[in-house]
C-alpha cells in the first residue's frame, strides 16, 4: 500500500467554498425559471384516515391555479418498494400520518398556491392509529397494511411487525452462567430528524412528450432518476436530474418525497413547477429515523470479560414496509470479542412518517443500550471502563458478532488513544461526570462512475455521479492529483447530471470518499496509461517500456531509451497532433469498504436546579483508516459527536394522543445551537483498510453512534442516577433527581 | 390585493420593488431581487440562514416583511467580499474547512459580520452566544468559532 | 470447498442449518447451489444480500471470486445514510 503522500494528508481550500461563502452556490431552492409555477401539498390532519372523497373544483376554479393533483393522478407501479416510496409522496386511499400528503396545486404564485390548498375539500373518516413501538407490536394493534408480517413471525405480535432478524452465536445460556454480575435493563429512544438546514426542494420541467428536466437537491439524483421514472412511466433517458447544492442530508434525502409530485403537477400544467417543503412539512413528512424500545441482557466476570450478551431491539419506522432494524443488531454487539451472543430485532410499523436513513441508520440507539450496560456493569464490579473495553475489544481475527471475521481495524487503537490522553486523567468539577462509549459502523462500496479528461493546457476536469455533501470535491480532487501526480489546484471536480456519467449509487453510507476515491484512481490509471502510451510513440520506443513517475512519463531505464521525463501538462498539449484527446474513466462497484470504530469521551456538567446538562468538555477517537484532509475528517467526527449529543440530550419527536405531531418546528424540535457545545476535539486514527489503495476507510457514520451513552454515561456518574430513555431532556432529569 | 412600493438600498444600490404587504423581506430578496443568498430554513426565525442586516441591525429577514424596510440599507452576504477580495471572515471559514455543506454559511457570514462590528474581541462564549441563533448541523460548531475568531484577531491586526 | 455460514433469521429458511459447505468459484454460482438446496432462500436472496468473504464484506456482486478455503457469510443487504 502506498504510504508516501504529496497531496493526502494536507489540508487544501475546497473548490466549492468560495461559491458557499459568497453566496452564489445554487441550492435546491435557489433556481428558478421563466414561466414557472410555484406548487404546495395538501397535508392530512390525521393520524390514520381513510380518504373518502376529495373535492378539487373550487381550487381549480380559483385564477391562477394551473394544475390540481391527487393521489389518484399516480397509476400503479410493479415494484412494491416504488409503490410505497409514490404512496409516501402521495396518499391514495387512506392517509396514514399526521402530514402525508393527500393533494398538491401548482399555481402562478406562491400565494395563490396557498389560497387554493385551502379550497380543496377532504373528507375523511378517522381510524384507529398508533405511534408507539410496543403499542403497534401487539396482537390487535391497528395495522397500517395487511400481509406483509414478517415471513417467520407468529401470532404473538402483530401485522405492523414487517422484519424480524437475529445474529449471533455461542448460546446464551452458558454464557451468563459464566458471569458473576448479570445486568438486564430495558431503553427506550425517541424518533429524531436529521434535521438538515435546506428542506426538501426541486424544480420539475415534464414535456407531454415524456421528456424532463429535474434539479433537486438529493444525496443521489440516478437515485431520483430511476423512482421518478418508474413513477411517472416514462424512459430513465429522458429524464435528465441535476443535483443541486445540498443543504445537508444526513441520510434524510436518500429517497424521494416531492419529487414525483412536482413532475406530475408539471406534467399536468405543461409547465415548469418549482415545489419547496417548508420546515413544518419537514418535520411531519419527511423521514425522521426510527425510535426504538430495546432490551439488554449482559454478564460479566469479576474481572471484566463480558461471558454473555443478548440484545432485543423493537424499532418503529412509520407508515410503511421498511428493513434497518438488522443494521441496529448488527452494530450492537460489534466492539466485542465475545463467545456468547445473539442479537435479535424487530421492525415495526407505526403511523407516523416513514423513516429514513440517518447517520449510520439503526446503529446509535443499540449501541446507546449496549454501553449503556457495559457502563453501568463495570461501576458496579468497580472496573475501569476503558480497561473493561481493551479487555473485551474486537480484533484483528475477532469474529464478529454479525458474522464476517474482522481484517485489520482499529478499535483497539482508539481506546488506548483515548486512555493515554489528557482528557481521561482531568479532574472533575462537582456536578459533572465523565462518559465513554464505543461506536461502529460498517461503510459502504457499491456503485460508481467517474470521467476524466486530460485537457490541453495539462489542467483536469473530472465528472463524478456522487452529490458533494461534505467536501467530497475536494478530497476527489486530492487523491485525482495525487494519482497522477500533479498539482491540487490543476483538477477541477464536477458533479455531473445523470447524463453526463453513468450511473452512481447514493451517496450514502461513507461511501463516496472510498468508492469514487477508487473509481478516480482507476480512471487516473487509465489516462496515465494512455499518456505513456503517447510518450512511447513521440519517443518512438515500445508503451511498456515508459513508466508515470512524479506526474510525467519516463523510460524505464537507459535500455529502453535515454529521454527526459515529458509532464502531462507536455503529453497534453501535443494530444491533439499524436492520437487526440486523452480520457480515463472507470466505472465499477468496488467493496472491501473496511469499518470504522470511534471512541467517544465525555465530561457533563448537571445543573441539579435545573436539569439541564451541559456537555463541558468532548473528544472523540476514530479510525478513518487514511484521512485524505484531515480538516473535513475531524469536521465529520466533530459533526456526528453534535448530533449524537442533541439525540441524547434534546432532540425528539412528541406525538399526542391524537396522533399528531406536536413540535414540528426548529423551537421545539431542538438541535444543538453554538452556546450548547465546547470544542470539539477530534483524534484522528489511521489503520489503514487493506481493501483501499491508500487505507481510506469511510469515515462519516461512525461519529452518531458513540455520543448517546458517552452522554448517558456522563450524566449516570454526575447525578448518580441512570435513566433508561433519551434524551435526557431537563424535566425528564429533574424527575429522577 | 395591491401592492406596496418600497424604495430602499441593498448591498450599496438604490432598489425599487413592489411587493405584498405579507411579503417577507426574505421572499422579497429572493424571489424579485434574485439574491438567493440568504436562505429559507425555517420560516420562523429558529435557524438563522436567512440572517441580514438592516441599518446594521441583524435580523432574520424571514420575520421581517418587505414593506418594512423602505428608506433602509440592507446588507445580504452578495454584499460581503467577491472572490478576489474575501472578508477576513469568508477567507477564515474557508482556512479553518468551517463549511460542510455551506447552506448555514451565509448566515453565518453575515451574523458573525454584525458580531465583530459590534464586539472586536468576542470571547469564546460570547461568540458561541451571538451565532446561536444560527443553526449548521454539519460540524458541531468547533471550526466555524475558531474561524470567527482568527477573523477577528486578523481584524484587530494581530495576526497581519 | 467454501464454508458458508447462514446469519440467524435466515435460517428459519434452512432448516435451522447454520453452516455448510458448497463448492463454488463465484458468489453467483454459490448463490445459486444454496437456493437450489433450500428454495425458501430465494425471496431473500433474490432481493439481495450482502455477503462477507473472509471478512471483506460485498453487496450483491456476481462474479466475486471464492477461494477453495473462504469462509462466506450471508448477511441481509445492508445501508447506510
Amino acid at each position: 500500500m502506498k504510504q508516501d503522500f504529496k497531496i493526502l494528508g494536507t489540508r487544501p481550500i475546497r473548490p466549492d467554498g468560495l461559491d458557499k461563502v459568497t453566496g452564489k452556490a445554487m441550492f435546491g431552492a435557489d433556481k428558478s425559471v421563466t414561466g414557472m409555477l410555484h406548487a404546495r401539498i395538501l397535508r392530512s390532519p390525521h393520524a390514520h384516515a381513510e380518504i373518502v372523497s376529495i373535492n378539487t373544483a373550487k381550487a381549480e376554479a380559483l385564477a391562477g391555479v394551473k394544475a390540481v393533483i391527487t393521489g389518484d393522478d399516480f397509476a400503479d407501479v410493479e415494484n412494491s418498494a416504488t409503490r410505497y416510496t409514490m404512496q409516501n409522496c402521495m396518499a391514495q386511499g387512506r392517509a396514514l400520518y399526521d402530514g402525508h400528503a393527500v393533494a398538491a396545486v401548482a399555481a402562478v404564485s406562491k400565494a395563490v398556491a396557498a389560497e387554493a390548498l385551502k379550497l380543496i375539500e377532504v373528507e375523511y373518516k378517522t381510524l384507529p392509529h398508533v405511534t408507539d413501538v410496543d403499542e403497534a407490536m401487539l396482537p390487535g394493534a391497528p395495522v397500517l397494511h395487511e400481509g406483509v408480517k414478517a415471513r417467520t413471525l407468529g401470532d404473538d405480535v402483530s401485522g405492523n411487525t414487517v422484519g424480524y432478524y437475529s445474529f449471533g452465536h455461542g448460546d446464551l445460556e452458558t454464557g451468563f452462567s459464566e458471569a458473576d454480575e448479570v445486568i438486564e435493563r430495558t431503553f427506550k429512544t425517541a424518533a429524531v430528524h436529521q434535521g438538515y438546514i435546506e428542506p426538501h426542494a426541486c424544480l420539475a420541467d415534464l414535456g407531454g412528450d415524456g421528456r424532463g428536466e429535474l434539479w433537486c437537491s438529493t444525496q443521489g439524483h440516478y437515485m431520483v432518476r430511476e423512482v421518478c421514472s418508474e413513477i411517472l412511466h416514462i424512459d430513465a433517458s429522458q429524464l435528465r436530474v441535476t443535483a443541486s447544492e445540498i443543504g445537508g442530508g444526513f441520510g434524510g434525502k436518500t429517497t424521494v418525497f416531492i419529487e414525483p409530485v412536482a413532475l406530475k403537477l408539471s406534467q399536468k400544467a405543461g409547465k415548469p413547477v418549482k415545489l419547496v417543503m417548508s420546515r413544518d412539512e419537514v418535520f411531519r413528512a419527511s423521514g425522521p429515523t426510527m425510535s426504538s424500545s430495546i432490551d439488554i441482557k449482559i454478564g460479566m466476570t469479576k474481572a471484566g470479560k463480558i461471558t454473555g450478551a443478548h440484545a432485543k431491539l423493537r424499532y418503529q419506522g412509520g407508515a410503511f414496509p421498511y428493513e434497518m432494524v438488522m443494521m441496529g443488531a448488527m452494530s450492537a454487539f460489534a466492539a466485542y470479542d465475545l463467545e456468547h451472543v445473539q442479537a435479535e430485532g424487530w421492525d415495526v410499523m407505526t403511523n407516523r412518517p416513514k423513516m429514513i436513513s440517518y447517520r449510520a441508520p439503526g446503529a446509535p440507539m443499540a449501541v446507546y443500550a449496549v454501553e449503556s450496560v457495559v457502563d453501568e456493569l463495570c461501576q458496579k464490579l468497580g472496573l475501569d471502563p476503558i480497561d473493561t473495553r481493551l479487555l473485551n475489544a474486537a480484533r484483528e481475527g475477532t469474529k464478529s458478532s454479525y458474522g464476517p471475521t474482522f481484517k485489520a481495524i482499529g478499535l483497539v487503537e482508539a481506546l488506548e488513544a483515548a486512555k493515554a490522553h489528557p482528557h481521561y486523567s482531568a479532574p472533575l468539577a462537582p456536578n459533572t461526570g465523565r462518559g465513554i462509549s464505543c461506536g461502529f459502523w460498517f461503510n459502504f462500496g457499491g456503485q460508481v462512475s467517474v470521467s476524466m479528461a486530460i485537457n490541453a493546457d495539462g489542467t483536469v476536469s473530472l465528472i463524478e455521479g456522487n452529490p458533494d455533501i461534505g467536501g467530497s470535491r475536494a478530497s476527489i480532487s486530492m487523491m485525482a492529483a495525487e494519482a497522477l501526480g500533479i498539482e491540487f489546484d490543476r483538477v477541477r471536480t464536477i458533479v455531473g447530471d445523470t447524463a453526463s456519467v453513468g450511473f452512481s449509487d447514493v451517496t450514502d453510507g461513507s461511501r463516496v470518499t472510498f468508492a469514487v476515491g477508487i473509481a478516480t484512481i482507476k480512471a487516473a490509471n487509465a489516462a496515465i496509461k494512455e499518456m505513456c502510451k503517447r510518450a512511447a510513440k513521440i519517443w518512438d520506443i515500445d508503451a511498456e517500456a515508459v513508466e508515470w513517475v512524479d506526474g510525467a512519463a519516463q523510460p524505464t531505464g537507459h535500455n529502453a531509451g535515454d529521454f527526459p521525463p515529458m509532464s502531462l501538462a507536455e503529453i497534453a498539449a501535443t494530444s491533439g497532433k499524436t492520437g487526440g484527446p486523452i480520457a480515463g474513466h472507470h466505472e465499477g462497484a468496488p467493496d472491501k469498504a473496511g469499518v470504522s470504530f470511534g471512541v467517544h469521551m465525555v465530561d457533563v456538567e448537571v445543573d441539579p436546579e435545573t436539569g439541564f446538562t451541559s456537555i463541558k468538555r468532548y473528544t472523540a477517537f476514530q479510525d478513518v483508516g487514511k484521512a485524505i484532509h484531515p480538516a473535513y475528517v475531524e469536521g465529520q467526527i466533530q459533526g456526528g459527536a453534535a448530533q449524537g449529543i442533541g439525540w441524547a440530550l434534546n432532540e425528539e419527536y412528541i406525538y399526542g394522543e391524537d396522533g399528531r405531531l406536536q413540535n414540528p418546528g426548529f423551537l421545539d424540535y431542538r438541535i444543538p445551537v453554538a452556546s450548547d457545545l465546547p470544542m470539539i476535539e477530534a483524534v484522528i486514527i489511521e489503520v489503514p483498510n487493506p481493501g483501499h489503495p491508500f487505507g481510506v476507510r469511510g469515515c462519516g457514520e461512525t461519529s452518531i453512534v458513540p455520543p448517546l451513552a458517552a452522554v448517558a454515561n456522563g450524566v449516570a456518574h454526575a447525578i448518580g442516577v441512570r435513566m433508561f430513555a433519551l434524551p435526557m431532556s431537563p424535566p425528564k432529569i429533574l424527575k429522577v433527581l | 390585493m395591491s401592492k406596496i412600493h418600497v424604495t430602499t438600498q441593498v448591498n450599496g444600490d438604490a432598489v425599487e420593488f413592489l411587493c405584498a404587504p405579507d411579503e417577507t423581506l426574505l421572499d422579497v430578496l429572493r424571489d424579485r431581487l434574485n439574491l438567493t443568498g440568504a436562505k429559507e430554513g425555517c420560516g420562523t426565525g429558529d435557524c438563522g440562514a436567512c440572517s441580514v442586516t438592516i441599518d446594521g441591525r441583524l435580523v432574520a429577514s424571514c420575520l421581517v416583511l418587505g414593506a418594512e424596510v423602505e428608506g433602509s440599507a440592507i446588507e445580504t452576504v452578495e454584499g460581503i467580499g467577491t472572490a478576489d477580495a474575501l472578508h477576513p471572515l469568508q477567507r477564515h471559514l474557508l482556512e479553518h474547512a468551517a463549511l460542510q455543506c455551506g447552506i448555514c454559511t451565509p448566515g453565518i457570514v453575515v451574523a458573525a459580520k454584525a458580531l465583530l462590528l459590534q464586539n472586536p474581541d468576542p470571547s469564546e462564549e460570547e461568540t458561541r452566544y451571538w451565532l446561536a441563533g444560527n443553526l449548521c448541523r454539519c460540524t458541531g460548531y468547533d471550526k466555524i468559532i475558531r474561524a470567527v475568531l482568527s477573523a477577528a484577531s486578523e481584524l484587530r491586526g494581530e495576526n497581519a | 470447498m467454501a464454508r458458508v455460514v447462514i446469519f440467524g433469521s435466515l435460517r428459519a429458511f434452512t432448516g435451522g442449518v447454520e453452516m455448510m459447505e458448497i463448492e463454488a468459484a463465484t458468489t453467483r454460482e454459490l448463490l445459486k447451489k444454496l437456493t437450489a438446496r433450500y428454495p425458501a432462500l430465494f425471496d431473500t436472496i433474490e432481493s439481495g444480500v450482502s455477503l462477507a468473504i473472509d471478512g471483506e464484506v460485498f453487496k450483491d456482486a456476481w462474479f466475486t471470486p471464492i477461494g477453495p478455503e473462504s469462509e462466506v457469510v450471508i448477511m441481509p443487504l445492508m445501508v447506510g445514510g
